[in-house]
């Protein structure tokens, strides 16, 4: 496993860095957020991502799909993460998508998966509610028996592109207590049923997320995706990929708001001289830079062993999202620092970077939650 | 070139009879490594039947070319070599900066006469080198370096330089046979344009020697006192007041060497036994964690952070198969990996607690006492091949492109 891109890799990067640029300056993003576009991201835009192949690369051929690898997606998401690109490739591809690629029966994916890669069709995944904080395993929104199917009740947040989605795979707990891995179930459940609401939420990135509301939602035995009761294990494979994919998008960000400081400390003037010829700030900018390729490395890891089927995938996942949440957030703490006072502005992009390094940070557990998961993977 | 697997085979078998296994899991480390040289004291004679068994086959500098006494290997039989070295824990059969330092400048900028010379007596640990960088005033700063070396020509001697002046933090000087040093040959030129590299025989006439110690108790470094000592012209590496090219050449394999025995190749296993070792000292809680968390989390830290380091290092080593030039990584790696080094030698010593107090004497075992002097090493690890300060400046400048 070779942790330099290949050829195909490198001529998709240069591809996606083109149009991304060209299509999707964060200057898009600034004029969603003052717009309060209600769905957070260009539909047109998605739909030309989905042509140009992008939206399929992780599934098969026979599903509209690429039949190519996450180290493959992971390329245009670190494109993408360059300029905050707001398109739902985490909430469609890597939630959604994945958990029905992973688990879904043959009826659920050829129902959905072709919708998804032609990009008519979107998912999202609902797991996180008020009180499991980074745990995936606390649940408690239920899904009682009842006759053939199932009676769904609960309360889910800051459900990704939940507005939009088409349906939303969520987890619900069949049997056990929350924390347990067994018991949990996961759920295909379109838009429309009766009893569910979405409240969107207005958070510090302006992506879109919601608020999820299942009061007595009613669902036929063919809504379960996976086994039933057997759904954690399903959970927490979707989990790790996601997680994997999210990080090379944070790569791509800081990767971005650092080039953006380092160009900064270049051209400012003070004293007469650029303020990148100060060593109090070359060392800092230094540090920065190892610790971004630290993060790539791990992030390069942790797809390579998705793509692997490698039994240390989970430990590289939290391997590489505890490097790249510490990294993003200082690349970007740093950025602010190194700009001075226009980089508390609003007006300069920088606050952007900020503000999604600590929603990734949020997703999918933070630095010391991952660090507490190697921990608990090493036995100690 | 042999297929890896061909050689794999070949290799266990030459091993089975070759590795003695009074050495299996004795350490590699700068304490206890086997360094040959002239001074040499064999207390393990295995461990000489060891070294002579793999210079034999050229595994003591596997992929140097055979007619200067390498192995000639692939990087992949090299690897495959490391591997079978270190599934039996044997140690290298040799280190030293002959290896790491002036053997790979010599294979770059050597004559073909400086090769035949040196390079087969450095494979076979014959001859043990030291590194003459250095002075008083010329540290972080070494371009400032006051060493002269002025030619003298005609005479029955030949054509020769005739150097004065003084080095320090020469590591193991007092054990060393030859020297390669930086001198200057021209005080009029740009500090970087008079430095000439040279190689001398510590026996040379006009060579003195004065041990340092260190905080840790031992005294490799020493003050070399260089008066009126003869070197002939033979002995410059790459071109009179071209030196500094030379000199920068050998530091990035300084950096390369010190990054590796940290935190590259060889760092997975340094971070292996801490939590084991934590779980001895402090118990486990009824859920199987530590029963000390901020211990846990430090473990957990130190483990990451090698783990994310050794990536790293695969990284560059792949991007170089690829084709790829190295950058000034080696700078990075410099400093990550002595840091690194730092971190899991402090986490060590929280870890044995009062144990880990010791200096000599009873209530402390071996290893206990081994454990702080390594400490109280490690703290070098930041200053020795160029301080991390200097480091980090060679990454803004180089890497980063900021400005004077
Ligand atoms: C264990 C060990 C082994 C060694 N072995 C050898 C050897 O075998 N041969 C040999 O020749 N040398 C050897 N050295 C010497 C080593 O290379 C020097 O100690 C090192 O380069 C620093 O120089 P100095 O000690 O003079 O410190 P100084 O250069 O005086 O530095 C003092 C402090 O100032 C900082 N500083 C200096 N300049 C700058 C700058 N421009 N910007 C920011 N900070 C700066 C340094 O980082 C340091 O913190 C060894 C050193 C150690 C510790």
């Amino acid at each position: 496993m070779s942790l330099v891109p290949t050829e195909d890799q490198e001529l998709l990067a240069k591809t996606a860095a083109d149009f991304v640029r060209e299509h999707s300056p964060v200057a898009r993003v600034r004029a969603l957020r003052d717009a309060r576009d209600a769905t957070g991201f260009s539909r047109p835009l998605w739909k030309q991502m989905a042509e140009l192949g992008w939206v399929g690369i992780p599934f098969p051929e026979a599903l509209g799909g690429a039949g190519l690898g996450l180290a493959d997606l992971a390329v245009v998401l670190e494109e993408l993460g360059r300029r905050l690109a707001p398109e739902p490739f985490l909430a469609t591809v890597l939630l959604g998508g994945q958990a029905l690629l992973l688990g879904g029966s043959e009826a659920q994916q050829q129902a959905w998966l072709p919708g998804v890669t032609a990009g008519t069709k979107l998912l999202t995944l609902a797991w996180q509610e008020a009180r499991s904080r980074f745990d995936p395993f606390r649940i408690e929104t239920s899904a009682q028996a009842a006759g053939a199917g199932f009676v769904l009740s609960g309360a889910k947040i800051a459900v990704p592109d939940a507005a939009v989605a088409d349906a939303i795979v969520v987890a619900a707990r069949t049997s056990g207590a929350s924390g347990d891995e067994a018991g949990i179930t996961l759920f295909l459940v379109p838009r429309a049923s009766a009893g569910l609401s979405l409240t969107p939420q207005t958070r510090i990135d302006h992506r879109s997320a919601a608020l999820l509301g299942l009061d007595g939602v009613r669902l036929g035995r063919e809504a379960v995706v996976g086994a039933v009761d057997g759904g954690g294990a399903l959970l927490a494979r979707v989990l790790d990929r996601a997680t994997a994919g999210l990080c090379a998008e944070m790569l791509g960000a800081m990767s971005q708001v650092f080039a953006d400081t380092v160009q900064y400390l270049k051209t400012r003037v003070q004293f007469g001289v650029p303020i990148g010829s100060f060593q109090a700030l070359k060392h800092r900018a230094a540090r920065v830079f190892m610790e971004i390729e630290l993060a790539r490395s791990a992030t390069l890891a942790a797809v390579r062993a998705a793509d692997a089927g490698d039994a240390e995938l989970p430990r590289l996942v939290s391997l590489a999202k505890a490097r790249c949440s510490d990294a993003f957030l200082l690349a970007a703490n740093e950025a602010v620092q190194l700009f001075g006072g226009v980089g508390m502005t609003d007006e300069y992009d920088l606050g952007f970077y900020l503000k999604r390094a600590r929603v990734a940070e949020m997703t999918f557990g933070d630095a010391a939650w991952h660090r507490e998961r190697w921990a608990r993977l090493g036995g100690y | 070139m042999a297929d890896p697997e061909t050689f794999r085979t070949e290799l266990r078998a030459w091993l089975e009879q070759h590795a003695p296994a009074s050495l299996a899991g004795s350490g590699g480390g700068e304490l206890e490594g086997i360094w040959g040289g002239r001074k040499a004291v064999w207390s393990n004679p295995d461990a000489k039947r060891w070294l002579d068994a793999c210079a034999e086959r050229g595994f003591t500098a596997p992929e140097w070319p055979r007619p200067y006494g390498g192995g000639g290997l692939s990087r992949e039989e090299a690897k495959v070599l490391r591997q079978e070295l270190a599934q039996r824990r044997m140690p290298p059969p040799l280190i030293g900066f002959g290896l790491t330092m002036i053997g790979p400048v010599l294979l770059q900028f050597g004559t073909e006469a400086q090769k035949r010379e040196h390079l087969p007596k450095i494979c076979r640990g014959e001859i043990r080198w030291c590194q003459g960088y250095s002075e008083p005033g010329a540290g972080s700063d070494l371009a400032g370096l006051q060493t002269r070396a002025v030619l003298v020509t005609g005479g029955p001697e030949g054509d020769h330089y005739l150097v004065n002046g003084q080095k320090v933090w020469t590591s193991y000087a007092d054990q060393a046979d030859w020297m390669f040093c930086l001198v200057r040959t021209d005080p009029e030129a740009r500090k970087q344009e008079g430095i000439t590299f040279l190689l001398f025989d510590m026996e040379s006439p006009g060579v003195s020697v004065k041990p340092i110690a260190l905080i840790s108790g031992s005294s490799p470094f020493c003050e070399t006192f260089l008066s009126d000592v003869r070197v002939p012209v033979a002995n410059v590496v790459g071109k009179v007041n071209g030196g500094w090219t030379v000199a920068k050449a050998l530091l990035a394999h300084e950096r390369t060497m010190i990054a590796d025995a940290f935190g590259g190749a060889s760092g997975g296993g340094r971070t292996r036994g801490l939590a084991a070792r934590a779980r001895e000292a402090v118990g486990v809680a009824a859920d199987g964690a530590l029963a000390d968390a901020s211990l846990r989390h430090r473990i957990a830290q130190a483990e990451m952070d090698t783990r994310a380091f050794v990536l790293t290092t695969q990284r560059a080593r792949d991007a170089a198969r690829a084709g790829h030039a190295p950058g000034p990584e080696s700078s990075m790696f410099k400093i990550y990996g002595t840091e690194l080094n730092q971190r899991r030698m402090e986490l060590q010593v929280s870890i044995a607690g009062p144990q880990a107090l010791g200096w000599e004497g009873p209530g402390f075992d071996e290893a206990e006492l081994d454990l702080t002097r390594q400490w109280l090493r490690s703290r070098g690890n930041t200053i020795e091949g160029g301080t991390s300060e200097i480091q980090l400046n060679i990454i803004a400048k180089r890497v980063l492109g900021l400005p004077d």
